[in-house]
């Protein structure tokens, strides 16, 4: 039982890891890190200056 | 005893997969149930994991798991990025993704489910999954370099160039296509239409709330866009219900076209963060958990397939497109099966985020794999339909007749028995006025969708609501595609134009963003207009087209990859790519032909134009007549190209087989792991 619930867990942690990098909360957090600043308005909007480039280059396929 | 208990297990795998493709393949004047294609898939897919991607991975790519990834080598919390396994794939999967596996399957069951499944399978175990395997490999030994680059590095200038222009002919192809398929799904429907509209307020308002709320609370922000999508597909019903409201959100296809390229110029435009990322977030967001809902509906319903095996129009008589069997399922069917598209994402972002070269086989194969899955659910969404109703909403006026009782009639007359009553009654139910001429094979898909996830939760009172909530998927995640693909294609123009006049390849600067966004977006616009005009409901003329270009840039990637292994001194195992990249030039080589010049109208672009001269002399026809052969000139320099890439690779296999060649891979030296720990 208790195996089951470690197994559960590790996947839910995976699942939720899988999400915060696709949907770039973790790219946040890592520029936050880097920059060494917290979360607001104008780091967002930093985050998104250095982003822009790279995501909007990213292609979606069809 | 682990060794026996293995061969046993495979063997029991091995045996279900054989008995479940058996029944599927051969079953012939009953229905079958579709969880057959379920287990053949799940079977072929084990085995091809199991014993072929591992064949490739230890005999021909040598995986190394002691040698560091650019993620680890050039690791700057941006690009490269040693990221878990689990999260790569994730990744990867969501970017491979899109309408192509639901579309084109949809489309291929006028053929029956049996070509559709079987190229779907075999397609993605022997040439799909291989190619963006190899393809993320060999970018994963290149310090991450695109596709274009390696092309260029491996076989040469011409090989390079080549490529870069094949992506930019793709993406513009595919953009009118897909914008097309939008187009067609939304026609006089206010409903759909109003739930459409509704998503770009919501996505402006996720934007805002990101940048001055709670700034990077994505998901939380997703979660709560996906609701406020969910009262949008709710309230639509009563914007149907009324009539002032209906005629406000009711629009031709002409007048949802220009709509489109307004959009798709001013999301290519706007700030990323305003716009384009917030619907891209929300468009995931759907797109993951309804294609979950939809696996999970299918094995709880496990409904019965009523579409026959094979039809009558293997012989290229079909409404939905012309063309016979061989080669147009093929090129129809691209993502689910192989398509060069791959090769762009496996040379793009993932290959900065692979951590070990060990986890490119389940990335780049094992990702494939799934979007695979994902066809076989489309396959098997269109064939729930009684085939009638499939021809009904797929046949283009030009062919079926614009009246229901004439449309029902012909239909009927093909052994496909449907009746106007019948129609109505689906209209009906899915909330629709009318389902008749609905081309382009995402109303077929919603349709089939609706009745899976209706028959599973909610019976048929919810059905308008899941057919609503299918449309809104679909042309979500394809107006997605349209934005960011709109601007893929504007930096690849600025990189271009900057070599002639350094401002215009600026990324920032105004002009030059305002002048490349229109060119991009009028480009993709003609191919939309044309089908918008086009009588015979332009998916017969541009779904080929863009099947045929994305085949294309597969046989590309297919090129660098052969030429890569043959300089790897592995030539002796070069048929697992040089299998695929023959058969995708038989397919891709004898549609363009059929293309361009089959005698019969509806398959050939010149014939289609000839036949239009002989006729009455008006604007229309004169347009008409100008627009296939601009398609017939496409397909005939794609063809054009691809054989200068082709006849290049050649020389180069050639010339390394002879001796005279240098068999010098352009890999980055090999430099070891520091990531000791994970070394198992």
């Amino acid at each position: 039982m208790k195996r089951v619930r470690g197994t559960i867990r590790d996947f839910a942690a995976t699942a939720v890891a899988v999400l915060r990098e696709i949907f770039d909360e973790a790219a946040y957090a890592r520029f936050l890190g880097r920059a060494g600043i917290v979360s607001s308005s104008e780091a967002y909007e930093a985050f998104w200056r250095e982003r822009e480039k790279s995501c909007a280059r990213r292609p979606r396929c069809c | 005893m682990n060794k026996t208990l293995a061969i046993l297990g495979w063997g029991t795998v091995a045996l279900l997969g054989a008995v479940a493709v058996g029944v599927v393949a051969v079953r012939r004047g009953e229905p079958i149930n579709a969880l057959w294609l379920v287990v053949a898939a799940a079977c072929c897919y084990a085995l091809g994991y199991r014993f072929y991607s591992k064949f490739i991975a230890v005999k021909i790519l040598a995986l190394d798991g002691l040698r560091a990834t650019p993620a680890e080598r050039l690791e700057n919390g941006r690009d490269f990025l040693v990221t878990n396994k689990w999260v790569v794939f994730g990744h990867h999967f969501a970017a491979i993704a899109g309408p192509g596996p639901l579309v084109g399957p949809v489309l291929a069951a006028q053929f029956g489910y049996l070509p559709g499944t079987m190229w779907v399978l075999a397609g993605a175990v022997f040439a799909g999954c291989v190619q963006d395997f190899v393809i993320l490999l060999f970018s994963v030994r290149r310090d991450g370099k695109s596709l274009t680059e390696m092309a260029k590095d491996e076989i040469g200038r011409v090989g390079g160039f080549v490529a870069y222009l094949a992506v930019i002919t793709i993406l513009i192809i595919l953009l009118g296509v897909v914008a097309l398929i939008v187009v067609n799904a939304l026609k006089a429907s206010p409903w759909g239409t109003f739930t459409i509209a509704m998503t770009m307020p919501i996505a402006l308002l996720m934007g805002v709330y990101l940048r001055r709320i709670r700034p990077g609370k994505v998901l939380e922000v997703s979660g709560m866009g996906f609701v406020l999508v969910l009262a949008a597909i709710w309230g639509g019903q009563y914007v149907s219900q009324n009539e002032a409201m209906a005629r406000v959100f009711t629009f031709s296809a002409p007048a949802l076209a220009i709509l489109i390229m307004v959009y798709g110029f001013a999301a290519s435009a706007l700030p990323v963060w305003l716009l384009l990322a917030p619907r891209d977030y929300l468009s995931t967001f759907v797109k993951l958990g309804t294609i979950a809902l939809l696996a999970v509906g299918i094995v709880a319903l496990h409904p019965t397939l009523h579409m026959p095996a094979l039809t009558r129009f293997v012989d290229g008589t079909g409404p939905v497109f012309a063309g016979k069997i061989f080669p147009f399922a093929f090129i129809t069917i691209a993502c689910g099966a192989i398509s060069g598209f791959h090769a762009l994402i496996s040379s793009g972002t993932t290959p900065k985020l692979i951590a070990r070269e060990t986890q490119t086989r389940m990335v780049g194969y094992g990702a494939m794999m799934a979007e695979s899955a994902v066809a076989v659910m489309a396959i098997i969404a269109a064939c729930v339909m009684q085939p009638g109703i499939y021809f009904a909403i797929n046949s283009p006026a030009g062919i079926v007749g614009q009246a229901p009782a004439t449309a029902a009639a012909t239909i009927s007359s093909w052994g496909f028995p449907v009746t106007a009553a019948d129609m109505q009654a689906l209209a009906h139910a899915v909330g629709e006025q009318t389902l008749y001429n609905r081309t382009g094979g995402a109303p077929a898909f919603a349709v089939g969708m609706a009745h899976i996830f209706s028959h599973s939760l909610g019976g048929d009172t919810l059905m308008a609501l899941w057919y609503h909530f299918a449309i809104m998927f679909e042309a979500l995640f394809i107006l997605t595609i349209l934005d960011a693909g709109t601007r893929v294609a504007r930096f690849m123009v600025q990189d271009a134009l900057g070599h002639v006049y350094k401002p215009l390849g600026r990324t920032s600067w105004y002009p030059s963003i305002l002048g490349t966004s229109g060119l991009i977006v009028a480009a993709w616009g003609y191919f939309l207009w044309q089908g918008v005009k086009d009588p015979l409901g332009g998916i017969n003329s541009l779904w080929p087209l863009f099947g045929i270009s994305n085949q294309l840039l597969a046989t590309v990637a297919l090129c660098v990859a052969t030429t890569i292994i043959i300089k790897m001194h592995r030539a002796k195992y070069a048929a697992v790519t040089l299998v695929p990249l023959a058969w995708l030039i038989a397919v891709t080589f004898t549609a363009s032909w059929h293309k361009i010049f089959d005698p019969n109208p509806r398959v050939g672009f010149l014939a289609q134009a000839e036949a239009l001269a002989a006729g009455p002399a008006t604007g229309a026809t004169v347009r008409l007549i100008f627009n296939n052969r601009l398609d017939a000139a496409v397909t005939g320099g794609l063809v054009v190209m691809v054989t200068l890439v082709l006849a290049e690779s050649l020389r180069q296999w050639l010339g390394i087989l002879r001796g005279t060649k240098e068999a010098r891979v352009k890999e980055s030296p090999f430099v070891r792991t520091r990531l000791v720990e994970e070394q198992g």
